[in-house]
């Protein structure tokens, strides 16, 4: 599994890489985080606003920090 | 609190499930006992402060010392429950709202309508400026016209609750109805230009490359309870985020409201001095504050002489307008447009600052 955690690397991105990594160890997933700042690989994924977090290629959210329960259940 | 009309949920308020039922009675009873007691609160801001001046602290009425502390434990908690209130209540508007869904509206428009909309919903769909690059790339290749873009991009840092809630605090409502209604209009009219200037080749061109198929995310489906979740999300991030700002901003007001002599600005940044306008722009544009901090010092600038269309530009040209904005937008926009979009902005303030200072 592939989590990525897109966004230009503001406070809220940071917030959010911090619970997906959380998120990851609790439920002792063997998924990978990414951080993608890469502007054209957000708009390719068809992410338009930040921070957003994707798993395998599917959007989860966007524009918002998602809860920690919320990022465990996806992982799941 | 209203729960009828807008809400586009099923059914939220079905009482198969008893227990969102009651969890939305209960946050109906906590904000309406929250409202009263902010209400309660609020009337005992100015006998409060009075007090701790002069009664506690034993200050001489009328000194400058006196005039600063009061003024600063008078405005800070009032305008900070202002802010508390009014940021819960954008929060839960815009839990109506989302890029997506504006985008949807605008996509297609033609412009003019489409400049109005992209205004009015840059004011209640939540965006943070970091996103300001993916969502320019979302709209321009989702068929949103660039100068429909535009007036969202302008209209959304602009015309914000913070900035309204403070220019009614600490000025009243009809500076903040002027600040809203020309900070609309500015949108609406630089987007507009841009737009007639057919300016579409000087966008990047790998942004014009891209071909993402729109793929709308599901909806996600909010009940009552989410919304005032969220509300309540939203006071944490920005009261939390903007409050040393507003602070800082009140004491320096507060320190030229008590030792600034009167009419001290009148030769600098009133209107005899035609000059102050665009001097006020161009200082103003390179800075970057938000409005919690601009706002309580523009207000002692005006209690001392300046004049308001001057201050309404330099403020605007603050919050609009800023060099790291325009550092995030080099990535999608080749240099000639930034110019013109900085240019065309700045003409829109230039020409609202002249006008207050002929009007009033």
């Amino acid at each position: 599994m592939k989590i990525k955690i897109m966004g230009p690397g503001c406070a809220n991105c940071e917030k959010l890489a911090a619970l997906a990594q959380q998120a990851v160890t609790e439920t002792g997933s063997k998924a990978e985080i990414e951080k993608v700042s890469d502007f054209q690989e957000m708009a390719r994924a068809g992410v338009m606003s930040t921070p957003a977090l994707t798993i395998d290629g599917e959007i989860k959210c966007v524009g918002r920090v998602p809860d920690k329960e919320e990022i465990m259940a996806w992982l799941r | 609190m209203k729960t009828t009309g807008t809400s586009q949920d099923s059914s939220p308020l079905k009482i198969n499930n008893g227990g969102r039922a009651a969890a939305l009675i209960r946050y109906i009873l906590l904000g309406g006992g929250g409202l009263g007691l902010w209400f309660v609160i609020y009337e005992q801001l100015l006998p409060l402060a009075k007090f701790l001046t002069y009664s506690l602290l034993k200050l001489t009425p009328g000194s400058h010392l006196a005039g600063t502390l009061q003024f600063f434990l008078y405005e800070s908690p009032k305008v900070l429950m202002l802010l508390i209130l009014v940021v819960f209540g954008v929060g839960i508007i815009r839990s109506f709202f989302t890029p997506e869904k504006t985008r949807r509206i605008l996509a297609g428009r033609r412009e003019s309508v489409g400049n109005v909309l992209a205004a009015a919903l840059g004011i209640v769909t939540p965006f943070c400026s970091c996103s300001a690059v993916p969502l320019f790339i979302g709209f321009v290749t989702a068929g949103v016209p660039l100068g429909v873009t535009f007036s969202f991009l302008i209209s959304s840092p602009m015309v914000n609750e913070i900035a309204l809630v403070l220019l009614y605090g600490l000025l009243g409502w009809k500076v903040a109805a002027i600040y809203l209604v020309t900070g609309l209009l500015i949108a609406i009219f630089s987007g507009w230009v841009i737009g007639r200037l057919k300016l579409e080749h000087f966008i990047e061109d790998w942004v014009l490359k891209i071909r993402n198929d729109v793929n709308d995310l599901p909806e996600q489906k909010l009940r009552w309870p989410d919304r005032f979740r969220q509300g309540g999300a939203a006071v944490r991030d920005i009261v939390g985020k903007v409050w040393p700002y507003m602070l800082a901003g009140i004491a320096i007001g507060a320190g030229i409201h008590g030792y600034v002599p009167e009419n001290f600005m009148a030769a600098l940044m009133g209107k005899a001095a035609w000059w102050s306008v665009p001097a006020a722009v161009a200082i103003g544009v390179p800075m970057y504050s938000n409005a919690a901090g601009i706002v309580p010092i523009v207000q002692a600038l005006l209690e001392k002489g300046a004049a308001l269309g001057t201050v309404l530009a330099f403020m605007m040209s603050v919050i609009a307008l800023s060099m790291p904005e325009m550092v995030i937008l080099r990535k999608v926009l080749k240099p000639r447009l930034i110019g013109v979009f900085i240019g065309v902005v700045s003409c829109g303030i230039l020409i609202v600052g002249y006008l207050f200072n002929l009007l009033f």
